[in-house]
């Protein structure tokens, strides 16, 4: 049994299955936030009550990305002990300010869930939730600071095999951390936007017309918008990260072989003996893409050798990634359009169906992202540094946690998806407006 | 006081921290459980989610606190523990995703869901056992060098009777201060019957606790005789401690100072654990690994306590506000209010 090769799979199963629950707790604070300002600005109850039921599914969901966070976080450790030691000694910073972030977020986290109605003034509530938003985003930066670390290190010498001239600030401020940090936080408002804006599709073809449901889709549609031209305008500045200093992650994904100028980008297609069949070549796109102009050359996988580049299924990821994120694009920018100009062509069943799937089409774009951003920097674990076989742990009892660690998060996911359900489903929304106007005595629609 | 000794402190308080808040959390859902499967339920379950409902997940940090920080200012750590402690803590992190996430289910989910109730009362409770097995292998003798790499001897572990007599403790203390801690919170929020009830349970659990560290004690002078003796140097903490502990009990006997009487507990356990703490110096892994060769660099060093000394200045304010928010309100204590989202 090969401890690295199970290390790797147990690895890339956590993190596919926290990663899910964590950029919900990233995103959805914001998305309350929003909520509950727009309800307290238009003095609406429908939207205060949509910042109340989603912060109740998203404690579920927290409680998960909690408890897998500390999984991957442990598991660094054990499956990994030789790159944590290293590790440890340069990008430790920013590991430890997230625990800050994590800390504050929990703390503000019980408060605004326990202070409901409590304040006379609803805007003091609303603040608690700043810290919130502020502490899960922060810590999706921290976190993305230290893989921006795996992918492009710096902070430090190696002599030797000794470390020196350690400076965790240069560590910190690499240069893969600005587009990394950029594109993980705002695909994760993307991707909370359009799951919710999914599950108000869904209530809305099954039988709630409800305007509670239609204000949701609203919110949310728009602000799925906003951030998945940022996600495309930030992807772009990640290809030019990536030519600059990961030539061969770009080249790889982006099935460019020859060095060469006036790059073609190849979208779709398969590889066959080393061909390229059925993909679309955009001409000059790929300069474009990785030096933003047409004619400039474009670093291909022969100046690298084969031991030191990642696999080439990787452009497979690319495409998914990016095909998705345009689709989701287009689809709220005529939904947006369509609203404004008053198409009834938005709001039938149909475009309703199609925003329903891209709930899980936003998290299969999210995990293809993921893997081909690690996927992407094999060999290494360390750019350059360590390679990930050197970093693995010896032990033989990897298979066995493996085996355990699925289980528990089939558990952990059927647990969460059954309680989310039953919760909402037992107190429906046309049910909470009716005891709300009941408890106030009725200005509620 | 140098440096290694300055980030050894700050991680062993926030060990402390969890262990205390851990413990009361675990040994509350534990008791709430219990309680569900004897029919007390309707006495016990309100006090315990009163208090536990908005905690739960600073008590988590606590414990990511700890582990992070070790790696950060001990990073030699993560070969030797990392290497040898797959399996315990791979254990350990089941059981508090079950813990975890199960108690957010019954509580925000569905309230009063047995199943649920006992998954996260006995995954809660095995819990601190199987983390005291760190400590327990932090004393040496487990973990040969086989080739230069560290490996565990989960026989010796297992027929050891050192790490029965911690687990015993880890298991015992959590309902005890768990028990002891609820009694003055039932009693703050006027729940008569609770209070007794739990009172009960706080004098159930005093005496195991405290013969399994004695016990301990004991196991040590056999299995690690350099620790023993070091021990004996801090006999006034352990003396003190002992003292701490015959107050609490005598308090909680006669119905009286439930509040002080849980200072008091604290005490105790603060003078254990530092002075456990302190004769574990400068060992953090027997005879391999002490705070001195595992330490970082110096640059991260100043770097992690600069961050350490900015965080304390966001936490502590939120932290007091979380506490005046609901454990120090009287309304919110009594139940007289229901805020929940």
């Amino acid at each position: 049994m090969d401890p690295v090769f199970y290390s790797r799979i147990l690895t890339e199963l956590t993190l596919s299955f926290h990663i899910i629950y964590a950029t919900i707790g990233v995103g959805v604070p914001l998305m309350i936030m929003l909520a509950q300002w727009v309800g307290i600005k238009k003095n609406d109850e429908h939207y205060i009550l949509l910042a109340r039921r989603w912060a109740r599914g998203f404690v579920i969901t927290v409680a998960v990305g909690v408890v897998t966070g500390t999984a991957i976080g442990l598991q660094l450790s054990l499956l990994w002990p030789n790159f944590m030691e290293l590790a440890g000694n340069v990008i430790a910073l920013p590991l430890f300010m997230e625990t800050f972030a994590f800390f504050f977020e929990a703390i503000f986290l019980g408060i605004y869930l326990y202070t409901w109605d409590r304040f006379e003034n609803q805007k003091k509530h609303f603040l608690l939730l700043i810290p919130v938003a502020l502490g899960a985003s922060f810590s999706a930066v921290f976190i993305t600071i230290v893989n921006a670390f795996m992918n492009a290190p710096q902070g430090f010498n190696l002599v030797n095999g000794e470390l020196i001239n350690v400076n965790p600030l240069v560590a910190m401020f690499n240069p893969a951390m600005p587009t990394k940090v950029a594109h993980v936080v705002g695909t994760a408002y993307m991707t909370s936007a359009f799951l919710l804006a999914a599950i108000a599709a869904f209530r809305l073809l099954r039988g709630s017309d409800h305007v509670y449901h239609k204000k949701a889709l609203y919110l949310t549609l728009k602000v799925g918008f906003i951030f998945s031209v940022s996600a495309a305008l930030i992807g772009d500045l990640s290809g030019k990260y990536l030519a600059e200093y990961q030539p061969e992650k770009l080249a790889a994904a982006e099935w460019h072989f020859e060095t060469e100028e006036n790059a073609p980008l190849i979208l779709y297609g398969v590889l066959d003996d080393g061909e390229v069949k059925y993909a679309i070549k955009i001409p000059y796109a790929l300069s474009i893409l990785a030096h933003g102009v047409p004619s400039a050359e474009v670093v291909g996988l022969d100046q690298f050798p084969e031991e030191d580049t990642p696999p080439l299924y990787i452009h497979y990821l690319f495409d998914i990634m990016v095909t998705i994120g345009m689709l989701l694009m287009m689809l709220s920018a005529v939904y947006w359009i369509g609203m404004w100009r008053r198409w009834s062509f938005v709001q039938s069943r149909l475009f309703r169906w199609l925003i329903v799937i891209g709930g899980p089409l936003v998290f299969i774009s999210l995990e293809a992202g993921w893997w081909l951003a690690e996927v992407g920097r094999q060999p290494w674990i360390l750019r350059n540094i360590m390679r990930t076989s050197e970093g693995a742990t010896t032990s033989g009892q990897v298979p066995t946690m493996l085996v355990l660690f699925a289980l528990l998060y089939l558990v952990l996911g059927i647990g969460s998806v059954v309680v989310l359900r039953r919760m909402f489903i037992r107190n429906p929304v046309e049910q909470e407006i009716i005891d709300r106007q009941q408890e106030k005595g009725g200005d509620i629609q | 006081m140098n440096i290694e000794i300055l980030g050894i402190t700050v991680l062993w308080i926030f060990l402390f921290g969890y262990i205390l808040i851990g413990a009361i959390d675990f040994g509350a859902g534990f008791f709430n459980a219990y309680s569900l499967f004897t029919g007390r339920q309707r006495i016990l379950t309100n006090v315990i989610q009163r208090y536990l409902s908005p905690v739960w997940e600073v008590t988590n940090v606590f414990l990511v606190f700890f582990f992070v920080g070790i790696i950060g200012f001990f990073p030699k750590t993560a070969f030797y523990y990392g290497t040898t402690l797959l399996v315990p803590v791979s254990f350990a992190i089941i059981l508090l995703a079950i813990r975890g996430s199960y108690y957010a289910f019954e509580t925000y989910g569905a309230r009063g869901h047995k199943g649920y109730s006992f998954a996260y009362g006995s995954t809660g409770l095995l819990l601190p056992a199987s983390l005291s097995i760190v400590l327990t292998i932090s004393e040496g003798g487990f973990i040969e060098l086989v080739n230069g790499q560290p490996v565990l001897d989960y026989w010796k572990l297992f027929t050891s009777p050192l790490t029965w007599s911690i687990v015993v403790l880890s298991i015992a203390a959590t309902l005890y201060i768990s028990s002891a801690f609820l009694t003055w919170y039932a009693n703050k929020a006027g729940d008569h019957e609770a209070t007794q009830l739990l009172r009960k349970y706080a004098l159930i659990w005093a005496l195991p606790t405290i013969i399994a560290a004695g016990g301990i004690i004991f196991e040590l002078r056999k299995h690690n005789p350099l620790h023993y003796e070091s021990i004996q140097t801090f006999w006034p903490m352990f003396l003190i401690s002992l003292l701490l502990f015959l107050g609490t009990v005598f308090l909680i006997w006669k119905q009286r100072q439930y509040g002080v009487a849980f200072g008091l507990l604290m005490g105790q356990f603060i003078f254990a654990f530092f002075g456990y703490g302190a004769s574990h110096y400068p060992y953090l892994l027997y005879p391999y690994l002490t705070i001195y060769d595992s330490f970082t660099n110096q640059a991260m060093a100043i770097a992690l306590i600069i961050a350490f000394i900015c965080g304390l200045f966001l936490l502590i304010p939120s932290l007091y506000l979380l506490l005046r928010m609901f454990l120090f309100n009287k309304e919110y204590v009594k139940g007289k209010e229901n805020h929940h989202a």
